[in-house]
């Protein structure tokens, strides 16, 4: 297995009181899937995707990434967050040059350097804007941004934590139709968390629904089994994409149904 | 010893006279002119009225001090006692009888290395402090006690350490500026937000990176704030410790000319000193707004 989620459990510890977050999660991923998570707030996906992206210990069980265990943050698993976070101090280009030195300090030249930099920042059609700085580009672009810092560290594994959360319908689906795109132009193993049905059902391969915390588990794992390259409008009227749709609600608010104040 | 009364007596004035300015971007003309008033007019607003409350002020203060009986000299007097100091500020007639510009200049080297060195040390210990929790806890209090000593209380140790007025003078300035440097860094560097962080970590910056490509950048502009305070306390602590070290500095000078009786002198070189203050807060708080662009707005 290419990922391997392996029984992790998380409580968080602090002072006397003990919070038990995550129980028993284990989930394999293969080399090249794009898998979702999909939860109610405050399930634990962030906690998860922390775990994964070596940011957060776990209290037992563990992460492997081809053969190895994770255990510290790397450019090998390169976090897209929910607000972008970007450096506000510099450029486009200066953010995500900063990510390539660092990964490519000994293995590409400065030429070389500056050349895949502006390559990851047209895979994402913001080469116009590589003089800007974030505060005067619009939330799209800078997750648009965000995106290429992570491509270009070209990592194992990329981890999306609602990447698209912020932004409005039109760009939502805007960026989604570019990771699919970039998804199926560069294979990457992608892990996504997002509370939008639809995103999940169009960008994923498997869905994986978690139950509500305390102590969140998975509940249950849906493979979407739709040919790519997927076409949004196409997918519409399609009737595995809406029984997957249907799957996806039916776990979320019939049987998983967010409880206030749980 | 009236004089702060007055005082307010002339900022109250203030609003009728810049009645007057109101009217004047009021007129637009021809094309050009049309252009060209309201940014006249803009500056007219912001220069006149200073001006008015300056010549008001000199008006009172002429008027307070005109009679001969009167303990301290009149605008007028000073203009005729000092003109030479007013006139030239760099000139040089002996080794002790040199324009005011070259004593600030005296002073601001001193300045310039008490609050450089202020500056480099502060912000490294800054960042140690608000990096480390213990470090926090163990030197905070610390700091907090030794910045409320005021500048002067150090010279003498710093005499006793020294043996020279020269490092002494600037050890002085160096112990006053170095605190709201420390204490503003290390705030900024507790508040560097945790995505800068993980951005860090997922990039795995070494410890030397992540000093200078993050927490630098991000606590800018904290760490001029502290910079700004530290600028203002120099200024004012170089003043009061060269009136006990002697030297060619612009401190030295006042006492000097109190020992000597020449109190139309001191009047200007207050003057000199207010300005060359302000001049330097100005200085540091646009290198700030420079260096820190962008930092501010997420
Ligand atoms: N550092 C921490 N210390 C203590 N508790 C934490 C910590 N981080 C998260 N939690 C708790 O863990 C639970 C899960 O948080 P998490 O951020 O993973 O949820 P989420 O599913 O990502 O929610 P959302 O969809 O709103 O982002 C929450 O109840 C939260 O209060
Ligand atoms: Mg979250």
């Amino acid at each position: 297995m290419y990922l391997k989620i392996d029984h992790v459990d998380k409580i968080f510890q602090r002072g006397s009181q003990s919070t038990e977050v995550l129980r028993g999660i284990t989930l394999d991923v293969a080399k090249g899937e794009y898998v979702s998570i999909i939860g109610h707030s405050g399930c634990g996906k962030s906690t998860l995707l922390n775990i994964v992206a070596g940011l957060t210990g776990t209290t037992n069980g563990g992460v492997i990434l081809e053969g190895r265990q994770v255990d510290e943050p790397g450019p090998d698993r390169a976090v897209v967050f929910q607000n972008h976070s970007l450096l506000p101090w510099l450029t486009v280009y200066d953010n995500v040059r900063l990510a390539v030195d660092k990964v490519f300090s000994k293995t590409k030249s400065r030429a070389a350097r500056d050349a895949w930099t502006l390559h990851n920042l047209d895979l994402v059609q913001m080469v116009h804007a590589k003089d800007k700085r974030p505060a005067e580009i619009s939330g799209g672009m800078k997750q648009r941004v965000g995106l290429a810092r992570a491509l270009a560290m070209e990592p194992k594994v990329l981890l999306l934590d609602e990447p698209f959360g912020a932004l409005d319908a039109l760009t939502r689906a805007n960026l989604q139709e570019t990771v699919m795109a970039l998804h199926q132009k560069l294979g990457n193993t992608v892990m996504m968390i997002t509370h939008d049905v639809d995103e999940a059902v169009l960008l994923s391969d498997r869905i994986v629904m978690m139950t509500n915390g305390p102590a969140a588990k998975i509940g249950e794992v849906l493979e979407v089994p739709l040919a790519r390259p997927r076409k949004r409008l196409d997918l519409v009227s399609d009737p595995v994409y809406i029984k997957c749709r249907a799957a996806v609600l039916k776990f979320l608010y019939e049987r998983h149904r967010y409880v206030e104040a749980a | 010893m009236n004089m702060p009364i007055r005082n307010t007596e002339n900022v109250v004035a203030l609003p009728q006279s810049s009645a007057e300015v109101l009217p004047m971007p009021a007129s637009p003309g021809k094309p050009l002119l049309a252009r060209v008033l309201p940014v006249l007019g803009e500056i007219a607003a912001r220069v006149i009225p200073p001006l008015i409350v300056l010549a008001l002020i000199l008006v009172v203060w002429q008027f307070m001090t005109n009679s001969p009986k009167a303990s301290l000299p009149s605008p007028l007097k000073i203009w005729q006692d000092s003109k030479d100091l007013i006139i030239d500020p760099f000139f040089v007639a002996g080794p002790q009888d040199i324009g005011l510009g070259l004593r600030v200049l005296t002073s601001l080297t001193r300045v310039a290395y008490g609050f450089g060195l202020a500056a480099v040390v502060g912000i490294l210990l800054g960042a140690i402090v608000g990096q480390s929790t213990w470090a926090m806890r163990g030197l905070d209090p610390i700091f907090q006690v030794l910045r409320t000593v005021p500048p002067l209380a150090w010279l003498p140790l710093s005499l006793a350490a020294f043996r020279d007025a020269q490092p002494s003078a600037i050890f002085v300035i160096f112990i006053t500026a170095i605190w709201p440097v420390i204490i503003n860094t290390a705030v900024g560097i507790r508040n560097i937000p945790q995505d800068y962080r993980n951005v860090a970590l997922v990039l795995k910056l070494n410890p030397f990176e992540y000093f200078y490509k993050i927490m630098v950048p991000s606590a800018a502009p904290y760490i001029f704030t502290g910079l700004r305070i530290g600028v203002g306390l120099s200024w004012l602590a170089i003043v009061a410790a060269e009136m006990l070290t002697g030297g060619v500095g612009i401190g030295f000078f006042i006492w000097d000319a109190w020992n000597s009786s020449r109190l139309s002198d001191i009047v200007v070189a207050l003057i000199y000193i207010g300005v060359v203050g302000f001049i330097l807060d100005r200085l540091v708080a646009a290198v700030s707004t420079i260096v820190t662009r962008g930092t501010a707005k997420a």
